[in-house]
């Protein structure tokens, strides 16, 4: 097609709007308001608000992994339990607890590296249940470790050191500082080449290694950060409640949590997960109590919600407005 | 001799294997769908049949006449509420959509029989416990080699079908370009569906054997799907007669694996599976380039 010479496009890519960087300046604020939680908030509101920073994690995770890379796994658990068992493995051994939980959480990631470089090679579905076989080798190895004393259980001792009000606060700020780094590294891969590379890989995997993405290596990342991320919770998870045992750490269930968070709040979307999180948040405190009807309701909403609006609530939203709060792709203006 | 017995043990196991995952090797070679609610739907006949022998003393096998045609209905009704609208989603959604389905079913068997386990042993007689006796004094269980044998009929059955018949040509034309089969008059969307229907006729089988063999509860699918799975893959994924070896693969690593640790039984499973992938993987690619290597010094 043919311009004449007189047409000066004024397009302009933009990146930031006024409202996104209203909407960036505000989840600052939010997380620079949140920090004062342990001095304000009461005691249940605190250990409440640690659980959502978790949820929040894994659906960020979970999100990276299947809405921006194409990988869904219904294997991560096996991160979760992982990352609890190598925290409560490095306390026992006499390094702090809250140490253990990065230090736990960084060793979980080593572990993910030479997973990925076969569990990669598997294409949709076979990836999916593969992961899933991962995380049961994972369960029953972690069962054989004698401190563990196989499903009984064992709990993170060295806790039990800091005053219960102290600790609730530490596990708080760990909790949050997590979910806040996590989100933040999020964001900046997917704005990065890698993200874009990621999304290309996810619409079309061929079409994306034919102009020289490097497949593997970005899906790698994505996959390694995603089981750092999850095993950050699950040590996370460990520190609110104590106690490990590796048959609920290494349920399925975390898989059907992060599945419905992502799905609810839209998948491949930045904003979607964490509105999912609270979303399930909300549900489990109302519903949470009814046991096996909540977990029959979880999964008919998910599967609703996958047949019927897969781009889930926030994905709707951004459709109907353009809204784009946070900000990971571009935007032509005329 | 303990470790023959445990290898013959091992390969009848892996019959049942075969048979429990000769349903998901069909619709992944034929609809490239895994269905991760495969293990529910097991559970789902089994327990169908149980109801049948408990409040009408109807012996499984017999109990069979019903539940198949009811399961294959079901499959027809998954397809066309389930996996037709997600297939058309994409690869991704598919597998979300099963796995919710999955977590109903699990739980909705909860509420309604609750988290007692039970097992179609009883209603069988001599079937569930009688065994032949082997030189060496191996003991092989009657119900063991009906296992083995019903699996080596259904996979053969799905094979005639799919290769020598009229149905069997428009399944596989439907699975190799729907739209194509479309045009020289396939009805590619309810041929899809059949072979749904079929696929759940093979899992209300396996149920029926699932519950013979041993005890089940409302949270056994899960594990049946993944055995189920490890059998197709070790195989070739959508191969028919390669689920029957990776079936008695995966039944034969368990078995000897139990023999070495109480532990080891599933630990074998998982790790023979994860170590066939990686051959695979890496050996096989290796084999490519060596044999292309000596083409090319050849040449």
């Amino acid at each position: 097609m043919k311009t004449g010479h007189g047409v000066v496009s004024r397009a302009v890519v933009d990146r930031w709007t006024s409202a996104s960087r209203l909407a960036a300046a505000g989840v600052i604020a939010m997380q620079v308001l949140l920090t004062f939680g342990p001095f304000v908030l009461s005691a249940n509101l605190v250990d409440r608000l640690t659980t959502l920073f978790i949820y929040g994690i894994l659906a960020l995770m979970w999100n990276a992994l299947a809405g921006y890379a194409g990988l869904v796994s219904v294997g991560h658990q096996a991160f979760f339990g992982l990352g609890a068992y190598a925290a409560v493995r490095l306390a026992d051994a006499g390094l702090g607890a809250y140490p253990s939980l990065l230090v736990g959480a960084l060793l979980v990631a080593l572990v993910a590296l030479p997973i990925s470089s076969f569990m990669l090679r598997l294409r949709a579905g076979e990836f999916a249940i593969g992961m899933w076989v991962v995380a049961e080798l994972a369960h029953l190895l972690v069962n054989l470790d004698t401190l563990v004393q196989g499903e009984t259980g064992t709990s993170l001792i060295a806790l039990q050191r800091f005053a219960a009000d102290d600790r609730r606060a530490y596990t708080y700020w760990a909790a949050l500082a997590a979910m806040a780094a996590l989100a933040w590294i999020v964001f900046f891969v997917l704005r990065s080449r890698l993200g874009a590379a990621a999304q290309a890989i996810r619409d079309n995997e061929e079409a994306a290694a034919s102009i020289g993405v490097r497949v593997f290596a970005s899906k790698r990342l994505i996959f390694v950060l995603s089981a750092f991320g999850c095993a950050a919770a699950g040590a996370l998870w460990v520190a609110t409640s104590i106690t490990f045992q590796p048959k609920t750490y290494f349920s399925v269930q975390w898989s059907a949590y992060m599945i419905f968070m992502v799905l609810v709040g839209g998948i491949g979307t930045y904003e979607g997960p964490i509105i999912g999180a609270v979303l399930f948040f909300a549900i489990e405190a109302m519903f949470g109590a009814t046991g096996v009807a909540y977990l029959v309701g979880l999964g008919t909403t998910a599967m609703l919600f996958a047949l019927l609006l897969p781009r889930g609530l926030w994905g709707e939203v951004e459709r109907r407005t353009g809204w784009r709060l946070l900000p990971i792709g571009h935007r032509l203006r005329e | 001799m303990i470790w023959i017995n445990q290898i013959l043990q091992g390969l009848l196991l892996g019959g049942y294997y075969a048979l429990l995952a000769s349903g998901l090797s069909f619709m992944f070679g034929v609809l490239r769908i895994i269905n991760l609610a495969h293990g529910s739907l097991a559970v789902v006949s089994a327990y169908l049949l149980f109801v049948l022998a408990d409040r009408f003393d109807l012996h499984p096998l017999l109990g069979l006449i019903a539940v198949v045609p009811l399961m294959a209905l079901a499959g027809w009704v998954l397809h066309r509420l389930v996996l037709e609208r997600s297939a058309r989603a994409g690869a991704l959604v598919p597998i979300l959509a099963t796995f919710g389905l999955a977590i109903v079913m699990d739980n909705v068997l909860f509420e309604g029989f609750g988290a007692d386990t039970r097992s179609l042993a009883p209603y069988i007689d001599t079937l569930g416990y009688g065994s032949w006796t082997l030189p060496g004094d191996i003991s092989v269980g009657y119900l063991s080699v009906l296992t083995f044998a019903v699996a080596v009929a259904l996979l053969g059955g799905l094979h005639l079908l799919l290769r020598h018949s009229a149905l069997g040509r428009r399944i596989r034309a439907a699975a190799e370009d729907p739209d194509t089969a479309q045009l020289v008059g396939v009805d590619a969307r309810s041929v899809h569906a059949i072979a749904t229907a079929i696929a759940m006729m093979t899992v209300a089988v396996a149920g029926a054997f699932l519950a013979m063999r041993s005890t089940f509860d409302p949270y056994t699918g899960p594990q049946q799907l993944i055995f189920a799975f490890e059998a197709v893959v070790i195989g070739g994924a959508g191969s028919l007669w390669g689920t029957l070896l990776g079936g008695i693969v995966l039944g034969v690593a368990q078995s000897v694996g139990a023999q070495i640790n109480p532990q080891g039984f599933l630990i074998a499973g998982h790790a023979v599976f994860l170590g066939v992938l990686l051959a695979r993987l890496y050996v096989a690619g290796g084999i490519v380039r060596w044999i292309r290597s000596l083409r090319a010094h050849a040449a």
